[in-house]
């Protein structure tokens, strides 16, 4: 039986009362009682523990016991930042924006710290992502300081954009909650590559919450490449709502971290939207994955697709969790969902839990979920033709990873995250 | 009968409004007094002239149980259950043998011939002296039907030829007189009282149920049969079922329910235990036709229950089938746990919810044992307002080198009121084991209707073919005897739900 995690809330919420009149917004009635609202939330649920179904397979206690007891969010001088793929970046060290170390200078459309654009958001903070339904939504509202905050205006095509977050290095584990609001309105087009990075013997939890908005036939595509170091903690929460005729195209590849959470809620609220949402999980010895994703077709003709896969290494543990959730105005909702994990390890464990749940009569809805090692037929066919084991493996290892990000359809962020996963497997193979 | 006729005999059978087997039979019945305290419990084992080891261990059962907390998980709703308010035991009268039918009990014989139970085992089945001694007519193998009419066996058939193999099959209640020895041994070991919540109300308060013991190396000669009945108002049914198939035995038991109608909901809380030791195989087929509840979802069955197998013995092999048609709530994941290298284990199932139904069914298979198997093909037809939902687990432990797992899990929808839930839960620990799942969900293609009713079938007719057909995986699994009981009830399930 598992005992329920008090500790690591109360550690937070002691946080909360030392930061409170420091954090942004304070002078804002609503952003006061969203967060002292949050607080209640929080105090009450505490971090969920494995009895509460949706954190079956994962374990929060490592984060709960890490003490977060930082007064101050750190602000490091973002050492140790990848260098920019494109033109536009924004970056945050810490969880707070950093101007100096972005460019977004000749965008289409509007972008900024979510600090300094706090009076203009009431509307829109929390209007997805409410506390009350996750405890980890209800942390970030308590105590995020900063996000990006991006609004593509009608019918621009807003091109790339690179949203990279870095840790700093210290010495005493430190804790930050970024707010990322994006919205794109009607016929508007964005691509975000986010990228997230941190120090190896750092010990910091990164709790990033997304709500995304899109317009009628507006179309984001959202890569994601999480490298957190290898104490960092991540538990990431995306909201999306896709209006009719609009597209979401997310791509998350988790390869950092020690303990890593991916959860996406997306509803596809308009008729004829889109949903596609990708991943792939590479994991190393003493890594712990989760991907869990909840998808709502609360509209009719809407398609979604899915497809996860998860590389096993040493002793890691990959967690999926799928829902596909069919409203019965949802008539003629067309939904797919695959997920595949490849253990490479005798020592790793693999979680998977695809469902669907379903209302409406007229749907085509499937999912599908196979586990296993890499094929000794295909290996052997392989070795045959002169291949060394090593390449052998590494060349189905690729392929294996390669049918998830097929998925993606910009060229820009596809490219990103093959290099990506190329990165991974080269540094594995050494 | 040809197929079309009988389909449509059953059919206008419903249509008449009717629950073609809602009938309610007056007997004298003993009661324990209402209510559930440890002085029913008592009550009960006193009554079944019990050892001290097995009122003891019901009591650890009821205490066990006064600690849990009904689980709430499943995805089915229903009003809170009062467990004082019901009796725990009932018990036919028990009269000397009869001599012949004539001196049974008319209410009885009526109830059996409503069930289609022929002449010559009603005989057996009411007790008459001297019935089922000779061999039956025709040249067809007989089944051994034990009969549970509510809680007590009223009768058990071809005794006396099963034990010419050594093979025991009698209630458990009498097993625990004669046999006290194996029950001891097995009772409780693959279903602990404390498992779950219903499983521990049984464990306390179980009456009766079938005990089955198929010796080393034997196969039993004929399939092994109960049909289960709730009769006295207010009654819930706590059957306990132990089978045991000793090495290399083979057997097939068959599991049959249809139940009177009510209005007031009944509780069915079962545990079924299956044990394969080395090389034996058990196969364990279920139509469950208990009274689903109206039109309007007022009255119907809760049936809970705990059904599990251990697959003990290398290569061993236990198959669950189920064709889960009756009851407003069903409760039920009829799981292997394949201990032994090789062992294999089989689900296939069939639910249909209509009207207001709910089911919330699947299995699990735990894989420890190496190179073990197991199958699980599922099909949920979901209709009117009923909700439908597969839930399984497959468990590889880091000891199941090169375990393997299908599972393939199909809904279907007839209606917009209706739902189609699939929850599997996939965890593996070792590298060398394959796991694969399917799931799709879809509704009855308007090009095969239409190609049906071109045809000339009506639309009734049309949906019945198609969900017998998208059943068909299941139904070929079933023995003969029920595999045509099965496509009836399909079709009178689905009653209602087209047009």
């Amino acid at each position: 039986m598992n005992t329920v995690v008090h500790s690591g809330a109360e550690g937070f919420l002691h946080r909360f009362d030392g930061l409170r009149a420091r954090l942004p917004g304070q002078r804002l009635a609503w952003v006061q009682a969203l967060r002292e609202g949050a607080a209640e939330q929080f105090r009450a649920a505490g971090f969920p523990t494995r009895r509460v179904e949706a954190w079956k397979y994962t374990d929060l206690r490592p984060v709960a016991d890490a003490a977060f007891d930082e007064a101050l969010t750190i602000l490091g001088d973002g050492e140790g930042l990848p260098a920019p793929r494109g033109e536009r970046r924004a970056v945050f060290v810490d969880g707070r924006f950093r101007e100096e170390h972005s460019s977004l200078d000749g965008a289409s459309f509007a972008v900024g710290s979510l600090a300094h654009e706090l009076p203009r958001l009431e509307s829109r903070l929390g209007a997805l992502a409410r506390p009350g339904e996750e405890a980890l939504v209800a942390l970030n509202t308590m105590l995020f300081e900063d996000g990006l905050v991006i609004t593509v205006p009608a019918g621009i095509a807003g091109g790339v954009l690179e949203l990279s977050s870095i840790a700093s290095r210290s010495e005493r584990p430190s804790a930050f909650h970024p707010r990322h609001l994006i919205r794109l309105e009607a016929g508007a087009s964005l691509t975000i590559i986010e990228e997230a990075s941190g120090p190896e013997g750092t010990r910091y939890l990164h709790n990033p919450v997304f709500e995304i908005e899109l317009a009628e036939g507006a179309v984001l595509t959202h890569a994601r490449i999480q490298r957190e170091g290898v104490k960092g903690f991540q538990l990431g929460t995306v909201y999306a709502r896709i209006e009719a005729g609009a597209t979401y195209d997310n791509f998350t590849l988790n390869a950092g971290g020690r303990l890593v959470r991916n959860e996406i809620h997306a509803v596809l609220a308009g008729p004829k939207s889109t949903c596609h949402m990708n991943g792939a999980q590479l994991l190393r010895d003493g890594q712990h994955a989760d991907t869990t994703t909840v998808l709502d077709h609360a509209a009719p003709d809407c398609a979604s697709r899915q497809t996860y896969k998860t590389v096993l290494q040493g002793k890691s543990r990959g967690v999926f969790q799928g829902k596909i959730h069919v409203h019965q105005v949802a008539q003629r909702t067309d939904g797919y969902q695959m997920n595949q994990a490849l253990l490479l390890s005798p020592e790793a464990e693999i979680d998977s839990k695809p469902q669907l749940e379903i209302y409406a009569d007229d749907v085509k809805c499937s999912h599908g979920a196979t586990v296993g090692a890499l094929d000794a037929e295909q290996l052997f066919y392989l070795r045959a033709r002169g291949i060394p084991e090593g390449k052998a493996r590494s060349m189905l290892v690729e392929a294996f990873l390669q049918e998830a990000i097929e998925g993606v359809t910009d060229e820009t962020a596809r490219a990103a995250l093959e290099e990506a996963v190329a990165g991974w497997w080269s540094k594995e193979a050494a | 009968m040809p197929a079309v006729a009988e389909t449509l005999d059953t059919v206008q059978s419903v249509t008449e409004g009717t629950y073609k087997w809602g009938f309610e039979t007056e007997i004298e019945m003993d009661f324990a007094p209402k209510g559930l305290n440890e002085d029913t419990v008592r009550f009960i084992s006193a009554q079944k002239k019990e050892p001290e080891w097995l009122l003891e261990w019901r009591l650890k059962a009821f205490a066990t149980w006064q600690r849990m907390q009904e689980p709430r998980w499943p995805a089915v709703k229903y009003p809170p259950i009062d467990y004082q308010d019901a009796y725990y035991y009932a018990a036919p009268k028990k009269k000397d043998g009869p001599k012949s039918l004539d001196e049974v009990d008319p209410e009885l014989l009526k109830t059996y011939a409503k069930l289609g139970i022929p002449l010559k085992e009603q005989a057996i089945l009411a007790g008459v002296e001297g019935a089922g001694d000779s061999p039956s007519e025709g040249g067809r193998m007989p089944i051994a039907v034990d009969a549970v009419f509510d809680s007590v066996s009223v009768a058990t058939s071809y005794k006396e030829r099963l034990a010419k193999d050594g093979i025991i099959f009698c209630a458990i209640s009498e097993a625990v007189q004669e046999h006290p020895e194996l029950v001891r041994q097995y009772l409780g070991t693959v279903v602990p009282p404390g498992d779950n919540f219903y499983a521990a109300l049984n464990s306390a308060v179980f009456t009766d149920g079938s005990f089955v013991y198929i010796p080393k190396g034997v196969r039993c000669p004929m399939e092994l049969s109960t049909y289960f009945r709730i009769n006295a108002k207010s009654t819930g049914q706590f059957e306990r079922t132990l089978i045991i198939a000793d090495e290399g035995a083979i057997v097939s038991y068959l599991e049959g329910c249809t139940a009177p109608m009510r209005d007031e909901n009944q509780l069915h809380a079962a545990v079924v235990e299956l044990v394969a030791l080395d090389d034996a195989s058990i196969k364990y087929s279920t139509v469950q036709n208990w009274y689903p509840g109206d039109a309007e979802g007022r009255g119907g069955i809760y049936n809970f229950v705990t059904k599990r197998a251990q697959c003990r013995g290398k290569r061993s092999k236990v198959s669950w089938t189920q064709v889960e048609t009756g009851s407003a709530i069903t409760w039920k994941y009829p799981s292997c746990v394949l201990l032994g290298d090789d062992s294999v284990g089989e689900f296939y199932s069939v639910a249909i919810t209509n009207n207001y139904q709910q089911a919330d069914t699947g299995t699990k298979m735990i894989h420890v044992g190496k190179r073990t198997t197991s199958t699980i093909v599922s099909k949920g037809i979901s209709a009117g307002k009923g909700q439908n939902t597969y839930r399984g687990l497959v468990r590889i432990a880091p000891t199941a080198s090169a375990a393997r797992n299908f599972t393939q899990c199909d809904s279907l929808l007839i209606g917009d009121q209706c739902g189609a839930h699939t929850v599997p839960y996939i965890e593996n620990r070792n590298m060398s084991a394959k796991v694969e799942h399917e799931a799709t969900t879809s509704r009855i293609a308007e090009d095969q209707l239409f190609y049906c009713r071109q045809r000339g079938l009506s639309e009734e007719d049309a949906v019945g073919l198609i969900v017998n057909g998208f059943c068909r995986e299941v139904l070929k699994e079933l023995p003969m005897e029920f595999a045509v009981e099965a496509q009836k009830l399909l079709q009178i399930s689905l009653e209602g739900s087209v047009g």
